[in-house]
């Protein structure tokens, strides 16, 4: 590089640079945060969702599952799964419950959780909500 | 090597390693489940596996930048490390933990160790990368301040060179960004753009600057390039990376609840990503032809130049691929997330901390330069089986993941997830394969840490 271009101006681009766009994204954050109340779905929120959310932690369901596209790629998206088992929480509820605690022989298998009926209904009315999210027309069809 | 104290960095070297090969055993388990469905079921299940493959890869580099701060700092500075015995104790401390929580993944049940740890005290778990309990969480902020203090600690009494100076920057962000892993609100949507906040300023942030500064060190080391010009390049990669990076974070926050102007800032300000990559690449290809010396350590400026190449691929080209919104509404959480993920983490982050080790072990364990023929050609053929592999797995997923796409999001008769795995088995075989390649190399890599040992150091014609 030539003379004209020092270590010093270079040094300056950088914390201006660094400083401006950190600026940026905490605009850009505060807009997201003026406009979460129309998208996320926070008024589906209560004491149900909340210990099916504890659930799906404690049980690393994102281990083997994606939820609105994150995750591992393992086993199906769930952020729809409400809306693929055609909108039942009692089919969401059966399906986890019956999963043969020795798996499927040959095939990928989901374990057996040993969950409760107050999980059991927890997890399902959690899944519920997160289909209620506005995800932007993602994803593209109801496979997932 | 200059000062007593840099021999500290050796252990933490030696444990990284360990616990690369942990981190690949793993991998290769689940690339067996992905194919042979109920392999190792119900003993090991997939999320475990995925568990120790990913947090073993987190820990064991976070060991390598550990070490190459504390063999670069000392030097940079011109003075002995602040606190040897802390160094050692927090090594100890760090290993035990991770091995304890590994241990944890293995042997109980996640949810009877989320249950053990009160999880429910305050709730970090079951989130993918910050899986481990609330308790290690707090461990790993302990290690990374007390880490951080003597680092810091031996730059304020010593010379402060911009090399040191990014290296700290980095490794400060990267403790300010993991407290966001403590923020774990009911609200998913928001759960989710924070934990973006230590992951993607994570790799496509501070981790960069660390990157940054392990390169400019070992350039100026074995290339003997004025340091000026190597501080100035490294000043204008990193203001690239962080101007683009920060904002580019947006392309997290197109289908996740978020504000659909993201798909306009994430698009254009992550495309923009590559650039700081592609500079590096130049940039590290420059010094080498503009070499003042001869360094007789071959295997340390091939790693250094891979990394180079290789971040810009797996970062560069297989982020650009998937980044822009139109695209990623395809391709989002698919085998091209994976295929991407794999190879920049391998470019950017293992090779630059292999390649640290490569550079520093020899002298750690008293030579003059480097090792000997026999060991540095050993480790070449290591460096080339592993990348090469890499590129291949990188393939393959990509591979399956076109398929993927196509099959289940794409075509006029969308097909069930788990029809189109079984599809695209062929994929994921081979992916295998390669992976066992992967893991001859890295045998082989150790092996050159063995092997040659005895021999005299390799020696190279001065430059005229
Ligand atoms: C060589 C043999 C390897 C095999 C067979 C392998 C296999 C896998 C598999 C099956 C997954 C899970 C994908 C899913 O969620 O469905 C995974 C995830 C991951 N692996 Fe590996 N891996 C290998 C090596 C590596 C290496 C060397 C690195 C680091 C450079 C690495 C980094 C990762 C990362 C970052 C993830 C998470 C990816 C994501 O979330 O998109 N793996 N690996
Ligand atoms: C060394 C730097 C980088 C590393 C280590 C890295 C690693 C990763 C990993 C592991 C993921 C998967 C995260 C998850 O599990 O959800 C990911 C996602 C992603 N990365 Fe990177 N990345 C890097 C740089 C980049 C760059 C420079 C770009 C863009 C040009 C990019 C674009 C993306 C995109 C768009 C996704 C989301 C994929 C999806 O929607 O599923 N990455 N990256
Ligand atoms: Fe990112």
């Amino acid at each position: 590089m030539a003379q004209a271009f020092t270590k010093a101006m270079a040094r300056n681009i950088f914390y201006g640079g660094t400083g401006f766009f950190f600026l940026v994204l905490l605009a850009l954050t505060f807009q997201t945060h003026q406009e979460w109340p129309e998208l996320d779905n926070r008024q589906a929120i209560n004491d149900v969702v909340t210990l099916g959310k504890q659930v799906w932690e404690d049980n690393n369901c994102v281990g083997c599952h994606s939820l609105l596209g994150e995750g591992a790629y393992f086993a199906p998206e769930l952020g729809n799964v409400y809306l693929r088992f055609g909108e039942s929480t009692d089919a969401i509820k059966g399906f986890i419950a019956s999963r043969p605690v020795e798996g499927i022989p040959g095939r990928r298998s989901m374990p057996q959780f040993n969950l409760s009926e107050e999980e059991l209904t927890a997890i399902a009315e959690f899944l519920k909500y997160v289909a209620g999210i506005n995800t932007a027309g993602w994803p593209p069809n109801i496979k997932g | 090597m200059k000062y007593e104290s840099q021999k500290v960095a050796k252990l933490y070297f030696i444990a990284a390693i360990g616990l690369f090969v942990g981190q690949i055993l793993f991998g290769l388990i689940m690339g067996m489940q992905y194919v042979v469905g109920d392999f190792l079921f119900p003993e090991i299940p997939f999320n475990v596996a995925r568990m120790v493959h990913t947090n073993l890869l987190i820990v064991w580099l976070l060991f390598g930048f550990m070490g190459a701060s504390y063999y670069l700092v000392p030097e940079e500075a011109e003075t002995e490390l602040f606190a040897p015995w802390l160094a050692y104790l927090m090594f100890w401390i760090f290993l035990a933990a991770g091995a304890a929580t590994v241990l944890a993944y293995l042997l109980v049940p996640y949810a009877t160790l989320a249950e053990v740890t009160m999880n429910h005290l305050l709730p970090t778990m079951g989130r993918e990368f910050l899986e481990q309990p609330t308790i290690t969480k707090i461990g790993i902020v302990i290690v990374v301040l007390a880490f951080l203090f003597n680092i810091g600690m031996t730059i304020l009494k010593g010379r402060k060179t911009v090399v040191s100076l990014v290296l700290l920057m980095g490794l400060t962000g990267l403790a300010v960004f993991f407290l966001f892993a403590f923020y774990n609100p009911t609200n998913l949507v928001m759960d989710k753009y924070y934990w973006w906040w230590v992951v993607h300023l994570w790799v496509e942030g501070v981790w960069e600057l660390i990157l940054g500064a392990i390169l400019a060190f070992i350039l100026i080391k074995t290339t003997g390039v004025d340091r000026e010009v190597i501080e100035k390049w490294l000043y204008i990669i990193i203001a690239m990376t962080l101007i683009t990076g920060i904002v580019g974070m947006g392309h997290h926050y197109y289908w996740i609840g978020t504000p659909e102007f993201w798909q306009w800032w994430g698009s254009i300000f992550s495309a923009l990503e590559p650039i700081p990559f592609f500079m590096m690449t130049v940039y590290a290809f420059n010094m080498v032809n503009r070499r003042r010396r001869n360094h007789p350590n071959k295997v340390a400026v091939l790693w250094a130049l891979g990394t180079a190449v290789m971040a810009f691929l797996g970062a560069g080209v297989w982020g650009f691929l998937h980044t822009l919104a139109p695209v990623n509404y395809y391709t989002h959480g698919t085998q091209i997330t994976a295929a991407h993920g794999h190879m920049a983490f391998y470019g950017a982050y293992v090779m630059i901390v292999l390649g640290m080790i490569s550079y520093s072990m020899p002298l750690m364990r008293g030579r003059e330069l480097c090792n000997s023929v026999r060991s540095q050609s050993l480790e070449m053929w290591s460096f080339w089986l592993m990348t090469i592999s890499m590129v291949f797995i990188t393939l393959f997923l990509t591979a399956a993941g076109i398929l993927q796409v196509y099959l289940q999001r794409f075509s006029d008769n969308p097909m069930d997830f788990m029809v189109v795995q079984d599809k695209i088995a062929l994929f994921y075989w081979l992916r295998e394969i390669t992976g066992l390649i992967f893991l001859i190399g890295l045998i082989v890599y150790i092996a050159s840490f063995f092997i040659g040992q005895d021999e005299p150091e390799a020696t190279v014609e001065p430059l005229k």
